[in-house]
């Protein structure tokens, strides 16, 4: 048994993480190769006003030469483009999911906690040695995507957006500092195609009245019908595929989701 | 510790200094030159300074902008002090005194003098409706700006409206320049982004339309603290040419040392000549005009323009699409009550003629005694005759430092992150 990396301190892990070394170090479970949580704790609120130091692609068109390095096996020489983006995807655990669901389509995890964009990225890693062929088309980038959304894709390049359980910021002084609201919407409606889908779901209920509020004020998204939640797979996802969505459902707390579609204008132009 | 807490005290104070701003009237019959909280108008006409109406006393704080409309009829000016003030120019009266929620950074007011927008510190842009300002029913306390879209948490450095009134186009610290649609039905919102030009490297300082009777609509043109000029299609996004004013101009001398960083655009302007566009930048003493070929889409050096004699490195620069004059104007305001307080210097380059055969214009420098409006025009906008030069390069200095403090993201080392975050629990060590 490992015994000296159950004993060692958080502090020890994070110093062995600078040393880059994976499949030695103790951050990872020698059994199934997958990084282990405890490392890479961070704390859950993160400052998204602070500029952090972090690099940021100059536009989508430098992006795209990232690309590369996030999905080596369709890139260089690939003509696909990202379309799906889970803003403050956390551990991964709805990317994950949906990698294998949509196995053609290419999609990337955003987050501003490094600890935990480190996590994603060893997990994929992982899982891309463990079950070569999957797991190719997901990868994860440390940003502030609420700054930064137009710098990554290009006008009408998403088909489908996440945002799962974000931070409420309960005190009205803080309220726009979350993630959905009015003007943060134009840059979402931007990066969507017609007809591109934004998921949302939250454990707190006036968030999700907030969001969904937001979303019927914005001219630019209409709500995506019962019929139609019902018969897409990945809606039951929003609930039941990440951390913070397992933890709800253990508690046996409520969910309020809120999901619109992207929809053309309707001034004449 | 106590070196860290004077060196936050002595960037908050240079922070402050609000540099100098000047604005001509289309048709030239006025120019003004905002220096801190103080607004002087020259009235060519009258061949003296305009007295200005305000029920409110005027701004009570920096003046961050200052704008006249197309037609000339308005002039706005907003700042520090939360306010945008809307001024009728037939009589210098303030007709409006909108109220912002945080200190003012941006104006523009839409091509048909119907409406104002201003941006606020905190990266919102707002539109005023002030169609109605010659309206003696109207109720000048009851102007409510609302809120037409955001640059998250960014400060937003130049606000414009294209030459067709079909979109409004917002610069900002963040490197970015958004194009949105806007229109009378979008008052509540201007939720349709058309596009983003995307590609300088440091905050984006200013912006410019070039543009030609064959091509009225015009080529944007963005200045930026990366120390280029971009030439951009703004209803695409794409970037066509960059200039790279920095190093092309040679405006390094062996003076500078090599860890120093390349020369801001710190303002820009259009000409008489529509495709010629005048560039301000930091550390050069004069200013530089760029040309657009229109059928080629490219953005080339001109010429450089030198002002010798005195050390004058403009803080803002303006010029009537009607004259081909260009007025420059270099001050900032001061914290001290000195005698070097409230300082402004202006000068005039002539000869930016109507040909638009690529030759270089035959620019020259107006002397003191040339200036029109002459020496009651200098007094009027200096404050007085003559500047010394010790006050000249104070000014610069402060200028120079207020930007990049302002502009520029603050660097910390390792060791100044970890001292600041000294309280956060999670970055205690454990026993």
């Amino acid at each position: 048994m490992e015994t000296k990396g159950e004993e060692s301190s958080p502090t020890d892990g994070d110093k062995m993480l600078e040393h880059d070394s994976i499949s030695n170090s103790t951050t990872h479970s020698k059994t199934t190769g997958l990084p282990r949580k405890r490392f890479y704790r961070a704390r859950a609120h993160s400052n998204p006003l602070s500029d952090s130091h972090f690099p940021v692609p100059i536009s989508p068109a430098h992006f795209e030469n990232d690309c590369t390095a996030h999905f080596p096996k369709f890139f260089p020489n690939g003509s696909k483009k990202i379309e799906f983006a889970d803003i403050g995807c956390g551990f991964g655990g709805l990317l994950i999911s949906l990698a294998t669901l949509f196995p053609d389509t290419l999609m990337i995890g955003m987050e501003l906690r490094d600890k935990v964009t480190e996590y994603v990225k060893e997990r994929i890693l992982a899982l891309r040695a463990s079950s070569p062929g999957r797991y190719d088309n997901v990868s994860v980038v440390r940003t502030n995507s609420m700054k930064y959304i137009p710098n990554y894709f290009e006008k009408a390049q998403l088909t489908k957006m996440f945002f799962l359980f974000p931070d409420p910021h309960f005190k009205e002084k803080n309220h726009r500092r979350r993630v959905i609201s009015p003007h943060l919407l134009d840059e979402y409606a931007y990066v969507l195609k017609v007809g591109g889908i934004i998921y949302t779901i939250s454990d707190v209920e006036e968030l999700g009245a907030w969001m969904t509020g937001c979303l019927d004020d914005h001219e630019l998204f209409e709500p995506v019908t019962e019929e139609e939640l019902a018969a897409d797979p990945v809606v039951e996802l929003l609930s039941t595929a990440t951390e913070e969505g397992q933890k709800v459902a253990r508690n046996e707390g409520q969910t309020f989701r809120a999901v619109y579609r992207r929809i053309a204008s309707s001034h004449a132009r | 510790m106590e070196e860290h807490d004077v060196d936050e005290s002595e960037q908050k104070l240079e922070a402050e200094v609000a540099p100098a701003l000047i604005a001509v009237h289309p048709y030239q019959k006025f120019v003004s030159v905002a220096v801190g909280s103080d607004l002087r108008v020259f009235s060519f006409q009258h061949g003296s300074a305009a007295q200005l109406l305000d029920e409110t006393g005027g701004h009570k704080d920096s003046i961050r902008a200052i704008r006249y409309s197309k037609s000339g009829k308005l002039f706005v000016s907003g700042g520090d002090d939360k306010l945008v003030k809307v001024w009728d120019t037939d009589f210098w009266r303030c007709v409006y005194s909108v109220v912002s929620e945080k200190r003012v950074t941006s104006l523009a007011v839409s091509g048909d003098d119907k409406f104002v927008s201003f941006a606020d510190k905190f990266g919102v842009v707002y539109v005023v409706d002030i169609g109605d300002y010659d309206d003696e029913n109207r109720a000048p306390d009851r102007k409510e700006a609302v809120p037409i879209l955001s640059h998250y948490c960014s400060i937003i450095t130049r606000l414009d409206f294209s030459p067709d009134g079909q979109y409004i186009i917002s610069a900002d610290r963040d490197f970015k320049i958004r194009v949105t649609l806007f229109s009378k039905e979008r008052l509540e919102g201007a939720h349709e982004i058309q596009c983003f030009c995307l590609g300088h490297t440091e905050f984006v300082s200013s912006i410019a339309f070039a543009s030609s009777q064959d091509y009225a609509q015009g080529l944007l043109v963005s200045g930026s603290g990366d120390s280029t000029v971009r030439l951009w299609d703004y209803n695409s996004g794409s970037l066509l040419d960059t200039c790279e004013i920095g190093t092309k101009a040679g405006l390094l001398n062996s003076n500078q040392k090599q860890e120093d960083v390349l020369p801001a655009v710190t303002d820009l302007c259009e000409t008489y000549d529509g495709s010629l566009v005048a560039a301000a930048i930091q550390s050069l003493q004069g200013i530089m005009l760029l040309r657009c070929n229109f059928s080629a889409r490219t953005l080339s050096i001109a010429k450089v323009v030198s002002i010798a004699g005195e050390t004058f490195i403009p803080t803002s620069i303006s010029s009537a699409s009607s004259v081909p004059l260009l007025w420059m104007v270099m001050g900032a305001s001061s914290l001290s009550s000195t005698d070097s307080a409230l300082l402004a210097r202006v000068r005039v380059v002539s000869g930016l003629g109507a040909d638009s055969e690529p030759i270089v214009p035959e620019t020259s420098v107006v002397e003191d005694k040339d200036v029109p409006g002459g020496e009651p025009l200098l007094q009027a906008l200096q404050g007085r005759l003559t500047i010394g030069e010790e006050a000249s390069l104070a000014t610069a200095e402060a200028v120079k430092t207020a930007t990049r403090n302002l502009l520029i993201k603050k660097q910390y080392s390792a060791e100044r992150r970890d001292f600041r975050k000294r309280g956060r629990n999670d970055k205690k060590i454990k026993p």
